[in-house]
């Protein structure tokens, strides 16, 4: 056969194996708002930049008459491409083919391309939309599972890793977007739980839709377990790319750096934070008055929200901003907020992103349910997390840092390198209320006017502790700055830390308090 | 919608008053009960199977008092105190939810 009669003959196998499972099947796929897998690949990618990998390769399963079917890439595309010029590995399930359900040969073309992505230390983004394990094919889909469970954990801190749940992941199809490093859920499109509704309403009696189980907002709002919340499918695209923008390709490496930018000035930075402790600002204001073109690029804004994390850059180049959020919970820190920080300072620290934190936080929630959620143990990670980090680490005291919460929240004894604080920092035990009342309790209880003795005494109290002077005079904080000098001042520390080195004991992984 | 959210509201951190939002599961939380000895709740959703005791009936603690079966399960609920049963609130075939009172007693 001559070459170009197999040229021929290749370009009809693609064509047939292209159409996945079928006009019909894609006609469904589309009615729910929903791309085929590999239109989704294409949209992500930069344009031309994707090679496919495996696809022909078929499944082997011969029970139950399968042995008949035939199910083109066996359900899921594989390969490598582009996001503005970064490599990817990539790997997208195709629900028009057997449901996207996974099956031995299905899970080896993704363990395929995640030993791909892992080896050439690029990052690996899989997009989720399958009807689970295929039953068909018993224990081997459970195997597949377990390998990509096992790459997943292998691969974390090595590369990024990225998940897109675009369509139904239930079951033990979860644990691997939760074993990654971001999660994007779409409206009505992502579905993700362990034990269905179905399961739910048989075993407890209990009636629940598919969407507020395990819905894009359950998700984005309730569980924590997402990241990033999109409208659309091309929203989530796009901010994928946002995203990939920031991070390095593999931690070896750091975040490509831009053309450096000054703030929009819109809002002055003196003119955010209201004098009085009590009262609410967006602590996201104080961030885009310092990154390069007023750019926040926020990480689960709707979970936890008096906590924010996100990226951001200074001078051009990547930096992780944990800030406490005064306008929700009075930025307090409770279990959930203690979670998304810690772990977003973790993946700071494996991909060699400064941490840049801002203070502001009355402490913790008081409160049984708080207790009994575990606040110990949850609360715990945020100083592990900074205490482990290596990456620079900057720390902004803005207003009020009290008691624990002062030293979770970056604090010199974690091993900040820079401290720096507003003039408007109180930096203290306690708030100025709380503290005259423990201290003075005797005068104000033996005072004719309790009243006005307790005013009198936090009055007394607020000029001799709520400032930054007494933990200057002790050099816990490194300088007391106006904030006008602020992005001057990070500017200079980031640099200052480009070569930091510290040494730490050796050791085969810390036990942190997951 | 968005304005509702954006309700400021006071809250109470070691006797300083701050405003600021408050999410949702804040404020819908239950205020904390001590555990009620004299009741009898159900620990999990599930369906009442047997009734091992009657209304009247002296108890000891520890006695078996009913089998609530869940999750493919049947769990022998037993007498936190010593004393009367004073009331039954379900019958046998009853689905009940978590925490649905099942029984109360006239401790000793």
């Amino acid at each position: 056969m001559p070459l170009d009669q197999k040229i021929r003959e290749l370009q009809e196998r693609r064509k047939k194996i292209i159409q996945g499972g079928g006009d019909k099947a894609i006609e469904k796929q589309k009615a729910m708002g929903k791309g085929t897998a590999r239109e989704r690949i294409m949209i992500l990618l930069d344009e031309g930049s994707f090679s496919e990998y495996d696809m022909f390769v078929e499944h082997e399963a011969r029970d139950f008459d399968m042995d008949k079917k035939s199910l083109p890439s066996d359900g899921v595309i594989i390969g490598t491409g582009t996001i503005e010029g970064a490599p990817i590995a990539i790997f997208a399930q195709d629900f028009t083919v057997a449901g996207g359900s996974l099956g031995l040969m299905h899970s080896r073309k993704i363990t395929k391309i995640m030993d791909h992505a892992l080896k050439m230390r690029i990052p690996l983004i899989g997009i989720n939309d399958s009807g689970g394990a295929r039953i068909q094919e018993g224990v081997n889909s459970l195997a597949g599972y377990g390998e990509i469970f096992f790459r997943n954990t292998l691969s974390s801190g090595v590369i990024p890793q990225i998940s897109v749940i675009l369509g139904p992941c239930a079951g033990g199809a979860v644990y691997s977007p939760a074993l990654t490093d971001f999660v994007f859920v779409v409206q009505n499109i992502s579905k993700m739980f362990i034990t269905g509704p179905e399961v739910i309403k048989t075993v407890l009696g209990e009636e629940i839709s598919m969407e507020d189980l395990g819905g894009a907002k359950v998700h984005s709002e309730v569980t924590g377990n997402a990241h990033f919340y999109a409208e659309s499918e091309d929203e989530c695209f796009a901010k994928i790319k946002e995203l990939v923008s920031y991070i390095p390709w593999n931690n070896q490496q750091k975040a490509k750096c831009f053309k450096a930018e000054e703030p929009r000035t819109e809002c002055k930075i003196e003119d955010i934070v209201p004098d009085d402790p009590k009262l609410p600002y967006d602590v996201k204001d104080v961030i885009r008055s310092v990154t390069d073109r007023s750019e926040f690029f926020e990480i689960q804004k709707r979970w936890a929200k008096n906590m924010v994390i996100g990226f951001g850059r200074i001078n051009g180049c990547t930096v992780g901003f944990v800030a406490n959020q005064p306008l929700e919970m009075a930025g307090v820190l409770d279990v959930d907020s203690s979670d998304k920080a810690a772990r977003f300072i973790r993946y700071c620290d494996a991909f060699s992103i400064p941490i840049i934190t801002f203070v502001d936080l009355p402490g913790y929630l008081p409160g049984v349910d708080q207790e009994h959620a575990g606040v110990i143990r949850h609360g715990a990670k945020v100083l592990y997390a900074y205490s482990e980090a290596t990456v620079p680490k900057i720390t902004l005291i803005l207003r009020k840092a009290y008691g624990g919460g002062y030293i979770a929240m970056g604090s010199r004894h974690l091993r900040a390198d820079f401290v720096f604080a507003w003039p408007s920092a109180e930096i203290a035990v306690m708030g100025p209320e709380g503290a005259a009342n423990i201290i003075f309790r005797k005068e104000i209880n033996a005072s004719d006017d309790p009243d006005a003795t307790r005013k009198e005494k936090v009055e007394e109290y607020k000029t001799k502790f709520a400032n930054p002077y007494v933990a200057a005079a002790k050099g816990y904080v490194d300088a007391v700055i106006e904030p006008g000098e602020t992005r001057k001042l990070l500017i200079h520390a980031i640099e200052l830390s480009d070569n930091k080195s510290v040494f730490l004991p050796s050791k085969k992984h810390g036990i942190p308090p997951f | 919608m968005e304005k509702k959210d954006n309700k400021l509201e006071k809250l109470n951190i070691n006797s300083s008053v701050y405003l600021t939002r408050l999410n949702p599961a804040f404020k819908n939380k239950e205020p904390y009960k001590p555990a009620d000895k004299s009741k009898l709740y159900s620990f999990i959703p599930g369906t009442v199977v047997e009734l091992l005791v009657e209304e009247g009936q002296e108890i000891k603690k520890g006695d078996e008092l009913l089998v609530l079966e869940a999750m493919k399960m049947k769990n022998r609920l037993k007498s936190p105190v010593s004393g009367t049963v004073s009331r039954i609130s379900v019958e046998i075939g009853k689905k009940v939810p978590k925490g649905s009172l099942l029984m109360e007693f006239k401790p000793d």
